[in-house]
């Protein structure tokens, strides 16, 4: 008996645990592959590399959500604390005049403690967060206005030399930020995979209670996936405000979502437990293709990057579902 | 390790119990549901402060403030329901928390390596790399061992570890139980299951009502003796009461059976079994706690899906697709839980009472206001539920009238099938006669009634059949005439023989 399902479990398995990544991948390299036959420009590696350059912030930022999904969790402030922290750069730059390098730690600062104190929130006093975060999404995206209700530009010397120049090898190029988001998740993935606190939080996601009576900190874990979060936001605001190079806090309405959907498309599971960094990183490039391939057929409105999300959203949930009834 | 002793003044959980466990041997923990089990765990365990006694641990005087505590002295425990991750391998899950790093990294294959070496000592060859949920509840179990002795091997507190497993894995269960015996490891073991403290335990510790009834070697003990411990002979509750007239049952048989359960069986819960309940007639289900009991009335009730065999309601098959197909059958079911799943503590006796019927009636046909208070007025009078006011919150009323409310919320439905699941626990005498009394006249009346209790007079007294179930099999069935007593029904469930 134990032979047996010795045996099964070295065969089929493993692949089950990575089942939803190539999922990802497969879908990923389909959409390429229609991208590459139908237009000749769509071939071109740029074509990849400006995927990353477009979609950077949202790859810090679903990095961070991946860690709080993991734990079963969901963080919607995303996207309001990265609004905050363009509209607190720009501001802080061009009405106060501070240096960048006070500034840049300072927002990234702000956007942790927003997470810290949403954590210590759901933890403390055993509040969903799904609720939590909503209040905090909504308390950031008011803070916003109370800096200003108008767009700022940024000509900061250096938010402008991180906008604009090029890390080029060979024809290709890539902006910093790219580079940034990539050591993001190189970091995300070590943590999650070699590290006790990125154990505990697979550890919680997967039963909190038992995790509780193992002795885990759970406290703690919990507390800091929701700054890491926070952190991942903030970084990914400065991300957004070197793109933009603008404050705003009608920026990134609803990249909470996407960054849900990036992660849950990655092949995390919403329950908690299960899931990688790498199917992060496919996910929001799964967006991002799509967003090209619609740019390139120029027919479509691009409304239709919406529906295509939602209808893969829709069988990702489906396809995490087979795989949980069938693994009970 | 010897001479423990524990007195709990006030709620008396456990009064002036002593209790010993030996290296090297398997004690079985024995008593009813209430007898102290879980209380003496706790309080070993570090869970429940002690109020008087003291724990000694290899001769020293102990006291422990915490599990974790009691952990790092050399308790540890497994639970019933394994508490591990199932999404992390099974390396993971036996050194989560106590991982070994290098560079501050986790070192995975030396944890693997050593995961390895721990479940090779108890006989169990698995991939450690693979997640926890793709081996059975056994293996879990195991890795739950394995996990608790490499943090702590002196003594093994087993609380009920086998009540999910089948026979084969419990055999490899008790392989393992036997190696760490012999490896000098206590092991405390818990369990509902007469047959496995017989093929495991060296010795026995029985407890009832919060007693010490004696420690025995199991060797000297026969199964008749331990049940009769177990339960004491102390039935005297409700012996004030007058035996009721019970029809003859004879006559009650020539009728149509009402409700017949062929080869219904639920992996897990119940094994397969046959029972046919007539018009009229109280069926009583009779065996200690974890017998199978409720697992049968949820079944018939279909609270819990049958995998096996049929239910017929009126000689026709039907699928029982949960309670509101059954509530269509007019099967009513009371539940065990009065307050997890029974009543809604929040609502008022009016609106718990009126549920079952609006449910019924579904939520397009609210049942109008006045017809509400007329029936609510009827079945408070009828079961003189105190206070007699509609408006009361449940949660305010004492057991026995919460009981009742939840009675009358069924009987309303007038269903042709009562199940009755330990109507009477935990209420006082008066109320339980009272329900009791109810019983009866409802059978009268010619409804049918499933009756499950642990308490056997209760059940004698009210039942026309008894069904005695053991270990989950239903093992015989009694017309309840002049022969059957306690003691009878005790020698069933002891004997597991067909009577």
């Amino acid at each position: 008996m134990t032979t047996l399902s010795q045996v099964r479990s070295r065969i089929s398995w493993p692949n089950q645990k990575y089942l939803p990544v190539l999922a990802t991948l497969s879908l990923l390299a389909l959409m390429y592959g229609v991208g590459a036959a139908n237009y000749e420009a769509f071939g071109d590696a740029q074509v990849v590399l400006n995927v990353f350059i477009d979609n950077g912030f949202l790859l810090v930022v679903a990095v961070g959500m991946t860690f709080v999904i993991l734990t079963g969790g969901i963080d919607l402030s995303v996207g309001s604390v990265v609004a905050l922290t363009t509209m607190l750069s720009a501001s802080l730059l061009q009405d106060r005049g501070w240096p960048a390098f006070v500034v840049l730690p300072l927002v990234l600062l702000v956007g942790s403690a927003l997470g810290f104190g949403m954590g210590c929130i759901i933890h403390y006093f055993d509040i969903q967060p799904f609720i939590v975060t909503l209040a905090g999404m909504f308390l950031a995206r008011g803070l916003c206005y109370t800096i200003g209700t108008s767009s700022i530009p940024i000509d900061d010397p250096f938010w402008v030399s991180m906008a604009q120049s090029r890390i080029r090898f060979g024809d290709y190029f890539v902006s910093p930020s790219v580079v940034i988001a990539l050591v993001v998740v190189l970091i995300a993935a070590f943590v999650l995979a070699y590290t006790r606190l990125g154990r505990n939080t697979y550890a919680i996601g997967g039963n909190p209670r038992s995790a509780l009576l193992m002795g885990l900190p759970v406290a703690r874990t919990k507390i800091a996936v929701y700054t890491i979060s926070g952190f991942c936001s903030a970084l990914g605001g400065v991300l957004l405000s070197f793109y933009m190079l603008s404050g705003y806090g009608l920026h990134a309405v609803g990249m909470e979502l996407d960054a849900i959907a990036a992660v849950v498309i990655g092949g995390t599971l919403l329950t908690g437990g299960s899931g990688y960094v790498l199917g992060t990183l496919l996910g929001v490039m799964v967006l991002g293709v799509i967003q090209t391939l619609i740019t390139f057929d120029g027919r479509l409105s691009s409304w239709w990057t919406k529906i295509v999300i939602g209808a893969l959203l829709f069988v990702f949930i489906l396809l995490q579902r087979v795989i949980t009834a069938r693994k009970r | 390790m010897t001479g423990i002793s524990k007195e709990f003044p006030g709620v008396k959980a456990l009064s002036d119990v002593d209790f010993r466990l030996l290296p090297g041997e398997v004690h079985a923990l024995m008593g009813e549901n209430g007898a102290g089990k879980s209380t003496l765990i706790k309080v070993l365990t570090g869970v429940y402060d002690i109020d008087q006694g003291q724990t000694t641990l290899d001769g020293t005087d102990v006291r422990f403030s915490g599990p974790l505590q009691a952990q790092q002295a050399g308790i540890s425990t497994v639970y019933q329901e394994v508490n591990l991750c199932p999404n992390l391998s099974v390396a993971e899950n036996i050194f989560i928390g106590r991982e070994p790093r290098r560079f501050g990294m986790i070192h995975w294959s030396q944890m693997e390596k050593r995961a390895d070496a721990l479940l090779e000592r108890l006989q169990l060859d698995i991939d450690v790399s693979a997640p926890l949920s793709t081996y059975s509840l056994a293996v879990q179990q195991m890795v739950a061992i394995a996990r608790a002795i490499d943090i702590s091997a002196k003594v093994l507190i087993l609380d009920e570890p086998t009540s999910s497993l089948d026979a084969s894995e419990v055999e490899q269960l008790f392989r393992v139980m036997r190696q760490l015996k012999e490896e000098g490891v206590a092991i405390l073991f818990v369990t509902h299951f007469l047959d496995q403290v017989f093929s495991i335990s060296d010795r026995i510790t029985v407890l009832r009502n919060g007693r010490l009834v004696g420690e025995y070697v199991t060797r000297e003990l026969t199964l008749i003796d331990l049940v009769g411990k177990m339960i004491g002979k102390e039935l005297e509750v409700l012996e004030q009461l007058e035996e009721q007239p019970k029809p003859a049952l004879a006559a009650l048989e020539r009728g149509q059976p009402l409700i017949e359960a062929q080869d219904l069986g639920r992996k897990g819960a119940v094994s397969p079994f046959s029972l046919t309940i007539h018009k009229g007639e109280v069926v009583g289900l009779a065996g200690l706690l974890g017998s199978g009991r409720t697992e049968v009335a949820r079944l018939i009730y279909g609270a819990d899906k049958a995998d096996n065999g049929q239910l017929l309601v009126d000689g026709k098959p039907v699928a029982m697709r949960g309670p509101r197909s059954a509530m269509g059958h007019d099967i009513a079911f009371c539940s065990e839980n009065r307050r997890t799943e029974g009543l809604i503590e929040e609502l008022t006796v009016r609106e718990n009472i009126i549920l079952a019927m609006q449910a019924v009636r579904g939520w397009t046909r609210p049942i109008p206001r006045r017809r509400q208070d007329e029936l609510v007025d009827k079945y408070i009078k009828a079961l003189d539920i105190r206070p007699a006011n509609p408006e009361a919150v449940v949660r305010n009323l004492s057991g026995g009238n919460q009981q009742k409310v939840l009675l009358a919320r069924w009987l309303i439905t007038e269903p042709q099938l009562l199940i009755l699941d330990e109507p009477t626990r935990g209420i006082d005498i008066g109320a339980k006669a009272e329900i009791q009394r109810l019983v009866a006249a409802l059978s009268d009346g010619g409804m049918a009634v499933l009756f499950v209790s642990a308490e056997l007079e209760e059940v004698l007294r009210l039942s026309h059949k008894i069904a005695v179930l053991r270990d989950r099999h239903l093992i015989a069935e009694l017309a309840n005439d002049d022969e059957v007593d306690a003691d009878r029904i005790m020698e069933t469930i002891a004997s597991g023989a067909r009577a």
